[in-house]
């Protein structure tokens, strides 16, 4: 299908071929290059020292790690390249000090390749980090410990053992957070890089052309196929599963001098740049700078926070029966389906409105015509025109990361302890209710968490789909920002993230008493 | 318990807000036409909802919902989409004598498909320390050796970029506008990146010497509570290009009726409004925009802008050639 639509042979595709479209192919994979080795230095080795170490400060660089989560990578760019421009503090002040003018010395230029990175790796190695250190606590300690009986040191039993247990949950978060990049819009666009989401939208767009745009997608697409093949095939091969009752870490280790500080850096540096530094300008700018339309904020908070919650709750519910087909009728088909599933995640929110929208219309359409011929009195566009498109959208965009959460909570459950328990005379149900229930339980959270922070981050869905007079905290940003009125976005992306920390806070708390 | 919530949760996805008269899809911003709308339901009783978006996702919206869509009135801050949307069935011709004795002729379709609401000018603007106005004269000799790396504008993807260029090639046609967009890609101080207020910063900075902006932006500068704001706008001038031919290129934000209206007369009341001396007067005074209306005064900001000739090319025009507009743009490489 993917062949068919490249070599139909639209017309404004051959522009983009003769013109532009090596350029997006390569500014995608560059970034995505980037991003994958960025979040992986950055998220692995942190997730195991805070779930193996001790340091000082573990405890709230622990949950001080997710933060970034919360923070929108459009508003991370917008919030960066505010300080580092040519035109930012930063820089003014340097001038100032030195006298140099501009041209006259060399300063990092953010909108560039190596800033996207930067922007797009200080908010996606959460997903790693949460990922990676979800499989590291599940880890046995047994594990561990028979490495170091063999003679390991901890960093190589760390190199030897926990990393290559944990490769499948490693590669889950990298794939996701290497969709994000595929699918991100705001940041490259701010930067000025053309990718792949910025070329879909400028054939779709300004050649008005669906079928170049449809094109362009189905290539995007193919990436993500081969993504999500590499994360399957990663995982197919290497399957550890726990074996209950070795699960807690008998204790943890304890660093000292100069190690615990070097640990307590490599965990600080993340949650500093990616969360601290940022949202400190956010506040300085809303306190100081920005003239606050603070009336409508409780309005706009609660719509953010209620719809994150329900497109949370929807998500997981699907993906739970997604995965549990999979697992108890392991047929290809189911097994196609649910990857087939994952794939809405790579792709950039108003290209999934617009496909959304098609079918919910039609049946509108339908519903219209239906009630007009037998006076039903149905007025209105009772699934596209209101918050049940929204919530569509959410669920085809999202779905992916629920399920990549659960699925490999769910891997790391033994068949055999299944049948363990049937054999015992167990009914699925109560394999379910005594087994999986306690073992999934961080891994639903996880998933629970990413959706609702994913949601509330999200913008072109939502500001294409939305009802009449329904505003988020996202879209008030966006409307801000995009009249370059960055300053006065600072209020409203300081909510998105404080209104995110929430459900952070809170389940990264119930995840990990859970463990303990 | 469960049945009850869960229907609870349902009627909240499902509500559609209570009826009012007229619709609204706005690719304006919610700050910068929420207050107007408010005054006319004061004026005249008529309720208005509004949805704001980005105006290729209002059109898309508008063109899958079809006859069913709820949208009376469409509006967006440049005449291309209002070309794409008439050129796509989406809007119906409006008679009204109050809206065609108000607005100039070239600021409305011919066949009252789409009306101007308000004008905005994309003149040059320089760094007054480093550029003598007497080296500028209209936007083709940008393309002079003089200017090599010293011109910021922002990316082709950009609306305002693409009428810009749509304005050229309708003077000098496709051949002669693609070896000038060549010419003035060559003489990019760097690629493009950023919005218009991002070009005047960086002009100010001297990254660049040039920039070429919508006159709001620069505007909005100069009448900004923050000093630094007000020191950007302190070392940029106006000059206003080709005025010894066709004018400095003009664009404006306007409204369009929908094919599918259903509160048809309520919707061209609005309209009507939006001409009118009061609203003209806010649009100028809050977001410094050029009124359509002869007669309403220009903030004075504008004013110390001074006045120009301005390209009197139909706009609907601009709208026509805005795909041949965004492909030379590509093949000359710009980003």
């Amino acid at each position: 299908m993917v062949g068919q639509s490249l070599f139909a042979g639209s017309e404004v595709f051959s522009h983009l071929l003769n013109t532009v479209l090596a350029d997006y192919v390569l500014n995608s994979l560059i970034l995505m290059a980037g991003v994958g080795i960025g979040t992986v230095v950055m998220g692995v080795p942190a997730a195991w020292l805070a779930a193996m170490c001790d340091f000082p400060g573990r405890r709230w660089l622990d949950w001080g790690m997710l933060l970034p989560l919360a923070m929108p990578a459009y508003v991370i760019a917008y919030t960066y390249t505010g300080m580092l421009d040519f035109a930012g503090p930063v820089q003014t002040l340097l001038r100032e000090l030195t006298g140099w003018s501009y041209g006259e010395y060399w300063f990092w230029d953010i909108r560039s390749h190596s800033g996207a990175i930067a922007m797009l790796v200080l908010v996606l190695y959460p997903y790693v980090y949460l990922m990676a250190r979800a499989t590291f606590l599940e880890q046995s300690s047994v594990s561990f410990e028979a490495s170091r009986n063999l003679g390991y040191s901890p960093f190589r039993a760390f190199l030897k053992v926990a990393i290559p247990m944990a490769r499948p949950a490693i590669i889950a978060g990298v794939s996701l957070a290497l969709m994000e990049t595929l699918a991100d819009y705001g940041t490259v666009q701010y930067f000025g890089i053309p990718t792949f989401s910025t070329g879909i939208f400028r054939t779709f767009y300004g050649f008005g052309d669906a079928n170049g745009a449809a094109q362009l997608a189905s290539l995007l697409l193919l990436f993500v196929a081969t993504l999500i093949f590499v994360e399957r095939y990663s995982r197919r091969k290497l399957s550890y599963n726990v074996r209950a009752g070795s699960r807690a870490m008998a204790s943890r280790i304890h660093l000292k001098g100069r190690r615990a500080w070097l640990a307590a850096l490599a965990c600080f540096i993340p949650f500093f740049f990616g969360f601290l530094l940022p949202a400190g300008q956010l506040l300085f700018w809303s306190l100081f700078e920005a003239q606050m339309p603070w009336s409508d904020f409780l309005s706009l908070s609660w719509n953010s926070f209620y719809l994150a919650g329900l497109a949370a709750l929807i998500a997981i519910i699907l993906a739970t029966l997604l995965a549990y087909t999979q697992r108890f009728n392991p047929s290809k088909l189911i097994k196609q389906a649910s990857q087939f599933a994952a794939l809405g995640y790579a792709l950039p929110g108003t290209i999934i409105a617009i496909g959304v929208l098609a079918p919910l219309v039609f049946v509108d359409q339908t519903l219209l015509a239906f009630s007009d011929r037998f006076g039903l009195g149905i007025s209105g566009l009772i699934f596209s025109g209101t918050l049940f498109a929204v919530l569509f959208a959410y669920t085809v965009r999202f779905l992916a990361v629920a399920l990549g959460s659960i699925q490999s909570g769910l891997g790391q459950i033994s068949p055999s302890l299944d049948e363990a328990a049937k054999g015992m005379g167990r009914s699925p149900y109560q394999v379910l209710r005594q087994i999986h229930a306690p073992l999934m339980k961080s891994s639903l959270l996880t998933a629970l968490l990413v959706v609702f922070v994913d949601v509330l981050k999200e913008l072109p869905a939502t500001l294409m789909l939305r009802p009449f007079d329904f505003n988020t905290l996202a879209v008030r940003a966006f409307e801000l920002a995009s009249d370059e009125r960055l300053i006065e976005a600072a209020p409203p992306s300081l909510m998105i993230v404080a209104v995110g920390l929430v459900p952070v806070l809170l389940l990264n708390r119930a995840i990990s008493r859970h463990k303990h | 318990m469960w049945i009850r919530r869960i229907s609870a949760v349902a009627a909240l996805c499902f509500t559609t807000t209570a009826v009012a008269d007229i619709n609204l899809y706005s690719s304006r911003k919610e700050a910068l036409i929420q207050p107007l709308l408010n005054q006319f339901t004061d004026k005249t009783g008529i309720e208005v909802r509004l949805l704001t978006g980005k105006d290729d996702a209002l059109l898309s919206r508008l063109k899958m919902e079809g006859t069913a869509t709820p949208a009376d009135l469409l509006i967006t801050a440049d005449v291309a989409r209002l070309h794409r949307a008439k050129e796509m069935g989406l809007t119906q011709s409006v008679e009204s004598t109050t809206l065609n004795s108000a607005i100039p002729a070239n600021l409305r379709d011919s066949d009252n498909h789409w009306f101007g609401m308000t004008s905005r000018a994309r003149p040059i603007i320089y760094a007054k320390d480093r550029v003598d106005p007497a080296q500028l004269s209209s936007y083709e000799a940008l393309t002079d050796e003089q200017w090599k790396g010293r011109i910021c504008i922002r990316s082709s993807s950009n609306v305002y970029n693409q009428s810009l260029i749509a304005s050229a090639i309708a003077a000098n046609g496709v051949e002669a506008t693609e070896a000038w967009v060549e010419g003035l890609v060559n003489n990019f101080a760097r690629p493009p990146a950023g919005g218009d207020t991002d070009q005047l910063k960086a002009a100010a900075a001297g990254v660049c010497d040039i920039a070429i902006a919508n006159t709001y932006y620069l505007a909005r500068l100069v009448r900004s509570d923050k000093a630094s704001d007000n020191a950007v706008a302190e070392q940029l001038a106006v000059f206003w290009p080709n005025q010894n031919d066709r004018g400095t290129h003009i664009n404006i934000s306007g409204a369009a009726l929908t094919a599918a209206s259903k509160n048809r007369d309520e919707a061209i009341a609005l309209l009507e409004f939006m001409v009118s001396q009061e609203a003209q007067q806010w649009y100028a005074e809050v977001n410094n925009e050029y009124p359509v209306v002869n007669g309403v005064e220009s903030s004075d900001v504008l004013k110390a802008f001074g006045t120009a000739k301005s390209d009197n090319v139909a706009l609907s025009k601009l709208g026509e050639l805005n795909q041949e507009a965004l492909r030379l743009m590509d093949r000359a490489g710009w980003k």
